[in-house]
Formats: C-alpha cells, structure tokens, sequence
C-alpha cells in the first residue's frame, strides 16, 4: 500500500479532480464576468439549443472520422511492407525513427506546413514548375487533414506494423499456397488476424483528431470551428469557462461512447468459424 | 520472383513516402531557419542567420527557455517517481480494483488535451495554485506519468522474478532489495523515462499555455507568434525545440535498446 497511496492520492488530486470540478463548473453561473456557485441548467441550455454548436459537434465528428481514416489506409501500405517484406532489423529501425516525430513538437511541425502549404510555399512553387496552380490549400478542410495527418500518421504506422508483424506467417503462407491472390490474403486473413491492433490504431488517431485545435485552426482557418475551437474561444475570449465545460463534457461523452464502442468491437467474440 | 522484386520495390518507394511526408515539416523547419526569405518558399534566398540572432536577442525566448527546462526536469523526475511507483506495484503485488488503479495514471493521455486545459486552469485556480510554474510542472507530472511507467514497467517485465526473492533470503530489507537489486536493475528505464516525461513536457502547449498566466514556456511563446503573423522567428525556435526534444527521444530510446541487447533475457 505504501506504494499505492501517493499515486491514488496524487491522481485523484491532480486527474480526477479536475474533471469532476469541469463537469461540475457545467452548471456554475457567470456573473459580473466572475464564476459563481450554483446548480443551473442555463449553460446546458444554451449550448445544446444553439445551431453552431451542434454544427461544429457534426463537423468536427466527420473530420476526426475522415482523418482516421485516411491515417489508417495511407498508413496500411506501409505498415504491411514493414511487417511482411522489411527485415526485422529494418522494422525495428523505422519504429525507432518513427517515434521521434510522434514525440516532438506537433506546433512546430504544424506551423511548418502553413509555411510548405501556403500560397507562394514550396509546394505551389513546386506545382508552378509543372504549369499547374497555384492551389488553396490553407484555409481549407485538406489543409486540417494534412495537419491531422501530421499528428496521426506516425502513430498509425507504428500500432498497424507491431499488430501485422505479431501474425503468425504460417498462416498467410498457408492462404498463398492454397491459392488464395495477395489481396485476398491481405484482406481475408491479414486484416482479421490484426484486427484488434487496427482497431485500436484507428481509435488513437480519432481521439488524437478529435481533440486536436491546432490543425483546424491554423491550417483549416477555423472556418467550421470544431469542438476544441469552440472551447478555446469561450475560455480564452469570452471568460465564460461554465460554457467551454459544457462543451467538454460532451466531447468527452463522445469519446467514451467512440471508444466503448471500439473496444467492444475489437474484443468480440469470434462467430465459431 | 521478378514479381517479387517489383512490389518490394513499390513498397520500399511508399514508404519512402510516407516517411517524407512525416519528417517533411522538421526538415523543411531546418531549412528555412538559416534562410532569408520573409515568406519562406523556393528557389531558396541567401544563408542567413539573421532569425537565430533575433531571438537569441530576445529576453522572453531566454526567459521561456529557462522556464520550459524548468518546468519539464522537474515534471520528468516527478512523472518518473509516479511511474515507478505504479510501474512496481503493478509488478509485485495483486489487490483488488487492480484495473482501476491502473486506469488512474494510464488514462491522462487518452483525454484531449485541450479539456485537460480547461479543467486543470479551473481546478487549479480553485485551489489557488494557477499562474505558477508549479502548476504547468503538476499538470504535467500527471500528462507524462503514464510513459515513464509503460518504460519502466517493460523493464521489470525482463526481471527475473527470483531475483528479488533471492535477495530477501540472503537477508536483504525490503528497502535494501530495492536500492541494490530493482533499483539497479531498472536503471536505464529509469534514464529512458526521464528523458521520454521531459520531452513530451517540453512539447506540451495547451495546458502550459491556460494555466501558465504570466510564466510562459517556450511552445506557448511560439504559440503566441503564430497568432500574429508568418514570421520565420519561429522556425528557429522550432529548430532549437526540434534538436531538444529529438535528443531526448533518441536517448530515450538509445538506453532503452541497448540494455535490451546486452542481456537478452
């Protein structure tokens, strides 16, 4: 116990605390611009029957689906050649190199691509070349979905190679040689053997996109504010944090329901085959 | 077999691609720090390093600097601490509500950051304790715990289970098993969390940017240029902040390879 109880206190203090206290300021009232005590449904009122909310809520659910996946079918090609075609050491040698933007900075990388992505930037400079643009490319949906995918994509290739390359190959030499063509064999027996990992993968990247406000307001303009636009206003601007905790919950309602969801999914029970 | 040949080749070449596309922005970061261009594009302009000069002139970027190793040496020994904590007592002992106890430091990633935000500035301004460093550091110390402890939890799973046994019956205290036989033993996980918490601290912007007030880190500066303009300031700061957190990934990573091949249990 001694080893438990200063954790347990510790993120109780410090992880629980705070979200129980959000959910709770849900129902405090703003008053004189100063947060007061109380057991109101005013926020929840006001949010819920609001059209920008629940357009931003829809948005947002679509572009976070959109963004995981397109992670997860631009990340399979390569996540299969690491796991099927790469040697081990190879493999090991990409997680490794793969780890290392997935750990720093996402800010800087994102403003590294309103930079590449920009009007005059090196891609429509690039694209110039060719005689074709120049293209808009901030300000736009794509323009979230690269920065997403700036986020997601390391993430995904690492989760769908571990989940591929813990397949017994038995098994996929086995479909080969019974005859079965290489997409099917990917398909039929690569893809349910890893399902639980993809699964899961496709699960990270739609909570990494779902909470995500740098993509979407830097590279996507904020023009459809998502969830976590919407929260960073109401706290920042408007001082009115009762609303930016409404907000809050719901998304966090959303990602349980999403990953209960999920989890259910990966973990069913086979059908006797 | 020439068949073969192709497709790996096609996949080698996707890749290739995909490795592109995710190291682009740090390579291109690199790039146009050193370059002249206001609005940075090609054909590249003049090696400058008029943008390194700027903000080594700037006393808020040294300022942040010194928060921002502040803030992420103390959360790393902090998140260490917890994540060590948890990580042996998931090893060692069974009881009951295991699973809960568990969730309770692994969860804090899965929650949006941004919500992490909002919560903590209204807790901690509750308990008085926001606009400090020591808020970022406690924010933190709870974000990064769950990766010091899945470091050192793979770690003591390489344990021999007797070790520690042995120990006792050679009529070591608890308390000497642990500093002369786990302790040891764990060491470069321990090293590998350290330098893992401080890097994803270093990196962390949202919730260093709400509960911070006044003492902001370096990602919160960065944060605040962004919001005016273009201004490749930023892409040296990135640069600076890209060579911090990439050494301490690769050490991370390095201590924790190369004990893993030394004894191959």
């Amino acid at each position: 116990m001694t080893w438990r109880l200063p954790i347990i206190l510790w993120q109780l203090l410090f992880f629980v605390g705070p979200l129980l206290f959000m959910v709770a300021i849900s129902f405090y009232l703003v008053k004189n611009y100063r947060m007061t005590e109380a057991f109101e449904f005013v926020n929840w009122q006001k949010m819920l029957s609001r059209n920008y909310f629940w357009d931003s809520y829809w948005y947002t659910l679509f572009i976070a689906s959109l963004s995981a996946l397109f992670a997860m079918l631009i990340a399979f090609p390569a996540a299969y050649a690491l796991a099927f075609r790469a040697s081990e050491s190879t493999r090991r040698f990409a997680i490794f190199l793969l780890i290392i933007p997935f750990f720093s900075s996402y800010l800087v990388r994102t403003f590294s691509w309103y930079v590449i992505l920009a009007e005059s930037g090196v891609v429509n400079a690039a694209l110039g070349y060719l005689g074709l643009g120049p293209f808009k490319m901030l300000n736009t949906h794509f323009g979230t979905l690269v920065g997403y995918l700036t986020l997601t994509l390391p993430l995904a290739v690492i989760l769908q190679t571990v989940s591929m390359a813990n397949i017994d190959r038995t098994l996929v030499e086995a479909a080969r040689n019974l005859g079965c063509t290489p997409f099917a064999t990917v398909w039929r027996v690569v893809v349910p053997l890893a399902s639980t990992g993809l699964i899961v993968a496709m699960l990270f990247c739609f909570i990494l996109s779902f909470g995500d406000f740098v993509a979407p307001f830097y590279l996507g303009g904020s023009q459809e504010p998502t969830l976590p636009i919407l929260i960073l206003d109401t706290t920042k601007s408007g001082q009115q944090w009762p609303r930016a905790a409404v907000v809050a919950v719901m998304m966090m309602v959303t990602l349980f329901a999403v990953a209960f969801a999920a989890i259910a999914f990966a973990y069913r029970k086979r059908a006797t085959r | 077999m020439n068949r073969v040949r192709v497709s790996n080749w096609v996949f080698a070449a996707y890749v290739l691609a995909v490795f592109s596309f995710v190291f682009a922005p740090i390579l291109f970061s690199l790039v146009f720090s050193f370059n002249s261009q206001r609005f940075p594009t090609i054909p590249l302009g003049d090696f400058s390093t008029e943008w390194y000069a700027k903000i080594f002139a700037d006393p808020d970027v040294w300022e942040a600097a010194l928060n921002s190793l502040i803030v992420s040496a103390s959360a790393a020994v902090l998140a260490t601490f917890l994540g060590f904590c948890t990580a042996y007592s998931d090893y060692r002992y069974n009881f009951r509500f295991k699973g809960l106890y568990l969730a309770l430091i692994l969860l804090p990633p899965t929650i949006p950051l941004i919500i992490m935000a909002l919560a903590m500035l209204a807790w901690l301004s509750k308990l008085g304790l926001s606009g400090q460093l020591w808020s970022i550091i406690i924010a933190h110390s709870v974000l990064t715990a769950p990766f010091a402890m899945a470091v050192i939890r793979l770690r003591l799973n390489q344990m021999d289970p007797d070790l520690e046994s042995a120990a006792w019956n050679l009529g070591g205290s608890e308390w000497q098993t642990m500093r002369h036989v786990i302790l040891p033993f764990c060491r470069p996980a321990i090293v590998s969390a350290l330098c893992l918490a401080a890097a994803v601290s270093f990196d962390e912007f949202a919730v260093a940017w709400f509960v911070s007030g006044l003492n902001k880190t370096v990602p919160v500066i960065i944060l605040e240029i962004v919001q005016g303009n273009i201004d490749p300031q930023v892409n040296a700061i990135g640069t600076f902040v890209f060579l911090v957190s990439i050494t301490l990934i690769v050490l991370a990573q390095v201590f924790f390879i190369s004990r893993r091949v030394k004894d191959p249990r």
